[in-house]
This record gives structure tokens, sequence and C-alpha cells, in this order.
């Protein structure tokens, strides 16, 4: 049963990647056939029903893992990090009958397979729950949680494709910097993905022996060719070889090796991206979205923020403080995630109450999608494996 | 000041924007789409500003001070996460060296700023305070013109209304039919929009309600603030912790001493092998065992009302209950909370009493009770031992002298009087030790030493004792939050006017936000009919930026 829901995944990630290749097709297939336009429009349908079967093997996939650990897949950060793109893809599935747009899915669903694909970096196997998750609020609370964070990443993807659409590349301010810095992220990403789970086949595994924060000796397992060592390490495996600097005790050496190899494989790919496309990434992609309509794309946005800030109000504070009011004996304690949900909160009230006033409408509230968006991710990877604090099951 | 009077003859309150009552802009603005925020009616923010309490009303009314102040909340909020708040920093350890000791000099500048306890500092409370009042403020000032504008609203609006709207159509022929108007009017009604006629104009109206959404959340918001702000009067708000032995009894804080909690057992169970293969790699990986339950077995006991104070001999046991993390007990309006544990606390010491020759002295063989020890130990072959002074967790304190930093058992020490045949107690004194774990002293002459032969431990479960009137509040107000939140977000104003002028056809919509659905609507009900379809005038108004 665990492997079968492993399994659906897999059919689900190669059906998002179909989805994303139809509904590329959907949009330069016009300039190239000018004439069938019937086929075209069969092309975004295609695109569509593949994105609903994704959803499909997803919900699949969480169903039968649900079954075979017997709690809901969403405690530990794969589980919730797969769940978060899986929640987009929702959103999107729901949203996309509404605006009949295919950009949308263009920019949707790759992110999608992203944060997939990020999820899986993660230990993957089943884990028993400790006692402070064992509720039905673990899947009330958490599941509520990532589909209003999926509905609001949405206003993400719509953000981004506005920018896109509308920033002018031919100069080079602090626009057409911000959208590059986007763009290196989400390819950092690739490459971190790329990097670790290329190595993680492989099997690799370089161990060290060294002198840890509080001054006894310990060993510690790279993943990836050490850049950086710990603290007067040693190398103790066949595996490996002497890395050329060795960090002091209080760092996480591991981590800044991981982080290391993430940006200068993303700075690789980058640059390669823009060598062969000799302009900025967004650029590049700007003719392709050039039919867009703004009005559009900045409603879909404000939309998709409209409609997740109350689920995500319910899941992340209203049901997470009834849970802690149950668990932890009181409904708030400032502890760094609640804090982080109510920053989040916090800035899509501001975001809501912004597009009131004029001025506010179209790329400026682009950014501020963007924004909200990079601190949804913020909560969940660095809040929860840096900030460590109650929540920290991971 | 005075009021201002329409054409149509309505009159409207001094600083109105557009006729309440027709629409028609009573003021010259060169901007193509009328600005329809409550309608274009006077705000009492808009209209006063003379004396110091219209100046403290209009500030905390406006939305760009209230945007500021959730954007203030929000960065400070966020400084408090960069270290621990000092709730969180390990227990025993003390704030004033602690940052600094493991952030360095950024740790104590936090320290010094007080953003170890950021969140109840005077300024984060002020900043609350303010949020709390900008909402009453800017929803008073808001509501009232609001609700006068939705009511007083006429069906036939002034021409330049109309034109001034997002969603304007005018058609060029004058071919305007009764027929067509009935299609109309027919598939408003079957879209269920609110159809009302004058003259042969037109309003159909949708979802007003949702007009009142983020009032209803503001009133939910205050109300939960006010819940929050509760807690710090007394007898709200009740925060205890209660260590109870296993087989011992504790009193319930709060409860008046009416309610007792008797621990029968604390249990800790571990995924272990039995856990299933699937957990194994899991497991594995873990380097220390992965808990699966922590349980006290509880009974609750109460004092009847006839008994004599203290005593706890004829409690009656009232119920039983597992307690377990996410499953508190419940007795009345307190709960009882799973929240700590200490195992192995150490419970008893058994002694024994050597002599000079290092045999055991028959008979003399005793349990020590660290967490109530007897005075007086009196043995059939003539020994007395007497304990002179108990220290359960044992330190020397700043001046040399001994003492107890609890009365916890973590580090027991006691002092023993022995009495041997040939001594009377009351008379003579004895022989002084000092006994220990891996301790034993003698402090005078003595021929006897005391032996320690076994000792037992026990569990301890860690409760909170928790009661929370302020609850109540916080959920009424949290519902009526939601509530509002929902009612404004997934419904939506919109309204379409219909006119014919001269055989002509004027159309124009509104919405409050959602302009899709209400151009779907109108596309949808004019479809087949001679109407025009309206343009979105600010498609046109924002050139949108040339590509390449
Ligand atoms: C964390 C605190 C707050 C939350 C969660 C909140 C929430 C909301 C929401 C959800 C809306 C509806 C927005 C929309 O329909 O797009 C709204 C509207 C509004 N809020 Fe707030 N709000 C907060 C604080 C404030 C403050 C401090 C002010 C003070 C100026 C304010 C003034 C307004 C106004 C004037 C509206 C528009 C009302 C209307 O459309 O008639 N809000 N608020």
């Amino acid at each position: 049963m665990f492997e079968m829901s492993s399994n659906m995944l897999y059919i689900a990630f190669g059906l998002y990647l179909l989805s994303t290749i139809c509904f590329a097709v959907s949009i330069t297939g016009k300039k190239f056939k000018n004439k069938t336009g019937e086929e075209r429009n069969k092309s975004a349908l295609f695109g569509y029903v593949t994105a609903v079967g994704a959803v499909g093997f997803s919900i699949a996939y969480m169903a039968l893992r649900w079954i075979a650990v017997g709690h809901a897949p969403v405690s530990n950060m794969f589980e919730y990090t797969a769940a978060l793109g899986i929640a987009m893809a929702l959103a999107f599935v729901i949203l996309y009958p509404i605006y009949k747009n295919n950009y949308l899915g263009l920019f949707t669903m790759p992110v999608v397979m992203l944060i997939i694909a990020y999820a899986s970096m993660f230990p993957t196997e089943a884990q028993p729950l400790i006692p402070a998750l064992q509720s039905e609020w673990l899947y009330i609370h958490v599941i509520t949680t990532v589909i209003g964070q999926g509905i609001l990443a949405i206003g993400f993807a719509a953000g981004l494709l506005y920018l896109v659409r509308m920033v002018d590349f031919t100069k080079k301010d602090k626009k057409v910097k911000g959208v590059e810095f986007i763009m290196f992220t989400l390819v950092a990403t690739v490459a971190y993905v790329g990097i670790v789970g290329g190595f993680q086949a492989a099997g690799y595994e370089a161990e060290f022996q060294y002198i840890n924060e509080f001054e006894e000796e310990a060993t510690i397992a790279y993943n990836l060719p050490p850049l950086v060592g710990p603290n007067e390490g040693e190398l103790i495996s066949e595996q490996g070889f002497d890395p050329p600097i060795l960090m002091p005790e209080f760092i996480v050496s591991e981590d800044v090796n991981t982080i290391l190899w993430s940006v200068l494989g993303g700075m690789v790919l980058y640059l390669l991206l823009r060598i062969v496309l000799r302009r900025p990434v967004g650029g590049a992609l700007q003719p392709l979205v050039r039919n867009v309509n703004p009005q559009t794309v900045d409603e879909i946005s404000y939309r998709a923020i409209a409609i997740g800030f109350p689920i995500f109000t319910l899941g992340g504070l209203i049901f997470a403080m009834i849970w802690a009011q149950i668990a932890w004996t009181r409904f708030w304690g400032w502890d760094p995630k609640e804090v982080w949900a109510l920053i989040t909160f916090l800035f899509y009230a501001a975001y809501l109450h912004l597009r009131l006033s004029r001025g506010w409408q179209g790329e400026r509230s682009a950014w501020l999608c963007v924004i909200g968006f990079a601190l949804i991710m913020f909560n969940l990877i660095f809040v929860n494996l840096v900030i460590a604090g109650l929540h920290s099951y991971a | 000041m005075k009021d201002v009077i329409c054409e149509c003859g309505h009159k409207n309150p001094y600083g109105t924007y557009l006729c309440e009552s027709c629409g028609k802009p009573l003021k010259e603005e060169d901007k193509k789409v009328a600005n329809m925020r409550y309608e274009g009616v006077a705000r009492r923010s808009q209209t006063y500003s003379s004396s110091i309490v219209d100046k403290v009303w209009n500030f905390f009314s406006s939305v760009k001070v209230g945007i500021w102040i959730i954007v203030l909340l929000l960065v400070s909020s966020s400084l408090g996460t960069i270290f621990p708040q000092e709730m969180y920093i390990p227990p025993g350890e003390n704030a004033t060296e602690y940052y600094a000791q493991e952030y360095g000099i950024a740790g104590q500048l936090y320290y010094d700023l007080g953003f170890h306890n950021l969140y109840s500092s005077w300024w984060y409370m002020l900043l609350i305070a303010a949020l709390g009042i900008s909402l009453v403020i800017a929803s008073l000032d808001r509501f009232v013109p609001l609700y006068r504008a939705l009511k007083k609203q006429r069906t036939t609006r002034h021409a330049a209304f109309m034109r001034k709207q997002r969603l304007y159509g005018e058609s060029d022929t004058d071919d305007s039919s009764d027929e067509d108007f009935d299609k109309v009017r027919a598939a408003l009604k079957k879209k269920r929009y609110n159809v009302r006629e004058e003259n042969g104009n037109l309003l159909a109206e949708k979802g007003r309600f949702s007009r009142w959404g983020p009032y209803v959340n503001h009133v939910g918001l205050i109300i939960f603030l006010i819940g929050g702000m509760l807690r710090f009067f007394p007898g709200m708000y009740l925060d205890e912790q209660v260590w109870v032995r296993e087989g011992e009894r504790e009193v319930i804080a709060g409860t008046g001493g009416e309610y007792f909690i008797e621990n029968h057992e604390f249990i800790v169970d571990f995924y272990d092998d039995d856990a299933g293969e699937l957990f194994q790699e899991a497991i594995t990986r873990e380097e220390a065992p992965v808990v699966s339950n922590f349980q006290t077995n509880a009974s609750l006991y109460r004092q009847p009302d006839d008994a004599s104070i203290g005593g706890e001999s004829d409690l009656e046991h009232v119920e039983d209950h597992e307690i377990r993390v996410n499953d508190p007990f419940q007795i009345d309006s307190i709960s009882l909370f799973q929240v700590d544990f200490k195992l192995n606390e150490l419970n008893t010491f058994s002694f024994g009493l050597e002599d000079e020759e290092g045999e055991m002295v028959g008979d003399v063989e005793f349990t020590v009770d660290l967490n109530d020890p007897e005075g007086f130990y009196e043995f059939d072959n003539g020994y007395t031992i007497e304990i002179m002074e108990y220290f359960p967790n044992f330190y020397i304190d700043d001046n040399g002298e001994p003492t107890t930093l609890n009365r916890v058992p973590d580090n027991p020490r006691i002092i023993f009087e022995v009495f041997p045949p040939e001594l009377e107690p009351n008379e003579d004194s004895g022989e002084l030790s000092m006994v220990g774990i891996q301790v034993n002293e003698s402090l005078n002459d003595t021929s006897h030493t005391i032996r320690m032969t076994d000792a037992d431990t026990i569990d301890v479960t860690g409760l909170t004792i928790r009661r929370d009137h302020t609850l109540p509040i916080i959920i009424t107000g949290g519902a009526i939050f939601m509530v509002g939140l929902v009612q404004g977000s997934y419904w939506h104003h919109r309204r379409i006017w219909l006119q014919r002028k001269d055989g002509r056809w004027l159309i124009a919509g509104h919405a409050n936000k959602n302009w899709h659905a209400l151009k779907k609507d109108i596309a949808s009900v004019t479809e087949g009919t001679s109407l025009p379809e309206p343009v979105d005038q600010l498609d046109s108004e924002e050139e949108p930026q040339k590509d390449e």
C-alpha cells in the first residue's frame, strides 16, 4: 500500500509535466500554425484534463499513504511540502474554469512540480506520530491551512505572470532585477533538486570526524561532496575528499555545504540560460505572454488571495488555536511558527486593505503577491528547519 | 456646513461627492471613472477636521494609518522570532546572561532592547491597542454613510453617473424595444438579481449584504482583542503547574480546596519493534527512541461540603480519566493537561546499621519516605534513630550553610542521630552522621555507621491546571470574524443600471470586486438583445506597456 501510494505520486508528477507541456503548446502553437485554431484549443483542454488527472493521482497518493501509515500524510517536511504542491494544483484546477487562462497553467504547473520535487528531497519514509500530533486536529488544521496556502500560491503564479508581461526588460532597473531574482530562486531550486537528487541516487556519502559545538568528538555524514567541512573535520570514509575550507563549530557545516551547492548550481544554470537566451530570463519569457490581458491576470491574483485568505485564516490561525488549546493548554504562545503564521495573516490583510486604495492595483499588487508567497515558503522552510520551536518535529 | 442640493432635489450632507439619490457627480473631476468607494458619500472624517477629537478621529479612520499599524505589528512581531523569547529559553537559565552567552553581542542587544519579552512589552501592547482603536473608528466612520447610501439609492441615475461607471455601454441607434427590456429583466431575475424599476429604468442588484462583511469581521476582531485583554484581569485566567507522584493526591489549585487529583500511574510508551515494519526506517534514523504516548491514570476526588477542613480521609471519588497529551481532564471550567513528567524520582531510602566491627546490627532496618520522612525510628533491640535534619535537595548556600533548594528529593541528605541502647534519646546526644547518595560523613564521634541498603524510585507526572474564562469571548470573536470574512470574500456586491434615453440604451455596471463575474453576467443577460456590450473603461485608461 505504501509503495503504491509513492507510485501514485510519481504518476501525478509525470502528469503535471505533461500538463505543463500542453499549456505551453496551447500558447506557442498559435504562432506557428495560425490557421489551426481548433487544435490549439484542444491542447489547452488537454492540459487542463491532464492537470485534473494529476490532482486525482495526487489525492490517491494521499489517501493510500493515509491508509498505509494510519495518519494523514501531513506530519513531516516531505509530506507537508508535497501537500502544498498538491494544494496549489488543486486550487488551479478549481480556478481555471472561471478564467480559462492558459498562461496561468503555464506558470502554475512548473511551480507545482518544483514544490513536489523539493519535498521529495526530505526523508520520505513513513514516520510514527509523537503524542502531541496524535489528534484529529492534525488533519483538520494542516489540511485547511495547506489548501489556503495553495490558493494563495496561485496569487503568486498570477502575480509573476503579470510581472513577466508588464516589466520593461530592456531597462536595467530594480524591477528587472527583482524578476530576475525570482527566476534565479526558481532555477536554484531546480539545481538543488538535481544535485541532491543525483547524489542521493548515486548513494554518495562522505563521513567526517569532527569536534562539535559542545567540544565533543562526533561524526557527520555528508550526502554531497564537501565544499566546506566541519570544525576540525577529518575524512573517515572512503568516498569524499578533504574539503578546502573548514567551518567553525557553531555552524551546521552540512547545511552550509548544501546551500553552497544549490547557490553555485543555480548560478551556473542561470548563467547558462542568460548566455543561451542573451537577455534576462523574464525578458525571454515575455514574448510568450504578450497576449495576456494584464487586467485579467491582476484580477485573478486578487481573487486567488481573496479566496485563499479566509481559508488560510481558518486553518492557520483559528483551527491552530483550537488545537493549541487542547494540546498545549493555551491557544496562543508566541511560538515562532505561530508568530510567522500571524505575520502571513497580517501581510495578506495589509494587501487586501491596500487593494482598496487606488495605485495599488496591477504591478505593485503583483509584487505583494510574490512577497506573500515568499513568506509562506519562509515559514515552511526557514522557520521549521532553522528557528526551532515547538513545531519542529521534522 | 451646508447641505448640498442636487438638481434632482435631494439634500446631501456636506462633502458628498456623488448625489446619494441620483448619483450625479457633485464635484467636477476629470477622471473617466467615478470613485465609487462608499458610493461617494461623505464620511465624518472627511467633513470635520477642526477640533482635537476630529483630528484623532481622522487619523485613526484612515485606511493608510490602519495599514501602517498592521505593517508595524507585522515587522515588530518578526523581530521577536530572531532569538527565542524568554519563556522558551532552557529552564533554569538566567536571561541576563543567557542571551549574551548564546548569541554574543547581538544577543546582548536583543536582551537590552527588551526583545526577549517583546510580545508583552508596552510598545507592542500599544500597537495592538492602536489597531483596536483604528478598527473601531474606521468602522464607525464608514458604517452610517454606507448604510444611508445603500438604502437611499434611486433606480434612475443621472446620465453623468452612468457614464462614469467602469462598465458602461451606450447604443448608437434608437431602436430599443420593450421586448428586449423584458428579456433582460427576466434574465436578471433568473440570475437572482434583485430588480427594481422606475419610469422604465431598471436597477438590478445582488449580494448587497456582502458589503457588511468587513464591518462584521472588524467587530469580531474587536471582540477577540477585548477577550485577549481580559486575561489580565484577576480571576479570568488560571495557569498552575502541579506535580503528582504515583499513588499520591494533590489539591487542584483554583478550586478552593474542593477537588483533589490522584495519580495512579504514569505511563510512557515508545514505538518499538512491534510498531510495524513501516516505521522501522524512521525509528532507526532517530537515535533516541520515539515516544508514542504520555499518560496519567488519574482519579478526581471531591471534598464533601460537610467535611472538616483539611481532612483528606473522607474524600469522595468522583471520576477517573486517562489524561493524555491532546486529551485533558475536564472538571467544570478547569482542565488538567498532561505537560511534563519525571521518571525515576527518588522515593524511599532503606537503611541498615553497622557497628564498629563492620557487622550489621540485627533488627535495625528501616525505610525513609523521602517525601514525608518520619522523625523517629525505634527498634526492639533498644536502638533509636532520629532524623535531625532533612534536606530534600541539598546545597550549600552563599553563607556556607547547608540548606535545601526545594522540597523535591533530587539530592537528598539526611542527618541521623543514632542512639545505641546505652544512650537515652531525651537526655544524651547521639552519634551524628550525614547520609546521602554516595555520601556518608560522620559529624561527631561515631562508633556506628548507617548504610544505605536500597533506594526506590517513583514516576511523577506534571500537569498544568488551566482555567480560562476569556475563552467564550475569544471564541465568539473568532467566529464572528470568520463569518464576516466569508461574507465579504465569497459574495460580491454587483449592480447593473439600465436606462432608455430617447430610445437609446444606457447600461452601466458596478461591482465592489470580482468584475469578471459582473461582466459575464451582463454578457449573458444581454445576449440576443439589441443592448450594447458595455466596455471596461479601465482597460483603455491604463494603456498597457508595449512589448519588446
Ligand atoms: C488585522 C487586522 C484587520 C483585519 C484582519 C482586517 C480585515 C479586513 C477585511 C478582510 C476587509 C475586507 C477587504 C476586502 O473586501 O477586500 C477589510 C476591509 C476594511 N478594513 Fe480592515 N482589517 C483589519 C484592520 C483594519 C484597520 C486597523 C482598519 C483601520 C483603518 C481597517 C479598515 C478597513 C476598511 C476601511 C475596510 C473597507 C470597508 C468597506 O469595504 O466598506 N481594517 N478589513
